[in-house]
């Protein structure tokens, strides 16, 4: 308990750190704002359009400053000199890529039902968008979790 | 995972909502600006909702479990600098961030007012309280507070 609290880093990792927190509390904003807007649009083209933005212009480069952070952080504390991850760096790097992913095809998908948007279609893919970015930022929760809490 | 550990966890988790809130705040702020119908602007009910509970949570659940982490760890002290620091800017970010909410409580309140009275076109009037300076500086200040919070906690100068 005491190490986890305790915190004494050196301080050449905090900037990482802040770098890496910043850039998640960014993404989770972004998915959150842009998950209940989308949720909340009804149909409404205007607010479509700004959820998905909000995906595109707030959440995407979240997730790109807290990995950049992630990996500057993780190459610092040298624990890719380690044999093996702990858990709450697994957890970390699974949903870290694996919402990376999530995330490139909510804006792939909902970016193609943003243009439909015109033609009067193109609502059940920004739908689908939102339900990626709900799990996504599902996912995410559990990851900050993991990294506060660092399971055994 | 220890009990301390727990709540360490959920207090990160905490402050995540309480900045995600902000978030979902300042994306409203910036589209409503450029809403001028009560439509429009009553549309946002629900996502101001999302930003509320999350400020309100992320606000309650920093300072208890926060504090909790104060008094269970022995080797932090409520007077420690960075504690005292972190505080008073909490303080200061719900005190701001309560005066934004009924400064954009207004247009709301406004929007409400022309949909009751039938009036469903464009509203000059409503654009330039949607456009509030006041709320976007409180807004803005009460942000920079939340991040100096993060500063302080991540950096802890005093400790």
């Amino acid at each position: 308990m005491t190490s986890v609290l305790a915190s004494v880093r050196p301080d050449s990792w905090n900037f990482p750190l802040f770098v890496h927190v910043l850039g998640a509390m960014i993404l989770v904003g972004g998915l959150l704002t842009g998950a209940s807007i989308l949720t909340f649009a009804r149909g409404d083209v205007r607010f479509l359009r700004l959820g998905y933005w909000t995906l595109l212009a707030v959440a995407l480069p979240g997730y790109i400053v807290m990995r950049l952070g992630a990996q500057w952080i993780y190459s610092k504390e040298h624990l890719d000199d380690a044999p093996s991850d702990p858990t709450w760096i697994g957890i970390g790097f699974i949903v870290a890529d694996l919402g990376a992913l999530l995330v490139l095809i909510a804006l792939i998908v909902g970016g193609i039902g943003l243009r439909r948007l015109g033609s009067g279609g193109g609502q059940g893919l920004l739908k689908a968008a939102m339900v990626i970015a709900w799990l996504v930022l599902a996912a995410a929760l559990v990851a900050v979790w993991a990294m506060a809490g660092k399971p055994d | 995972m220890s009990f301390d550990q727990w709540i360490l966890a959920l207090h990160v988790l905490s402050a995540f909502a309480y900045v995600a809130g902000m978030i979902v705040f300042w994306v409203l702020i910036v589209a409503v600006r450029k809403t001028d119908t009560a439509d429009g602007t009553i549309r946002m009910a629900p996502v101001v909702k999302v930003g509320t509970i999350g400020t309100g949570a992320g606000a309650a659940g920093t300072i208890v479990f926060g504090l909790w982490l104060t008094f269970s760890y022995g080797g932090y002290d409520i007077w420690n600098f960075w504690i005292i620091a972190a505080l008073v800017l909490w303080a200061i970010a719900g005190g701001l961030g309560g005066q934004t909410g009924k400064e954009y409580q207004r247009g709301m309140d406004k929007a409400r007012e022309l949909e009751a009275a039938g009036q469903t076109g464009p509203n000059a009037e409503l654009l330039e309280i949607n456009r509030t300076q006041r709320g976007l500086m409180l807004h803005t200040v009460a942000s920079i507070a939340l991040l100096l919070i993060l500063i302080d906690m991540i950096w802890k100068p005093g400790a």
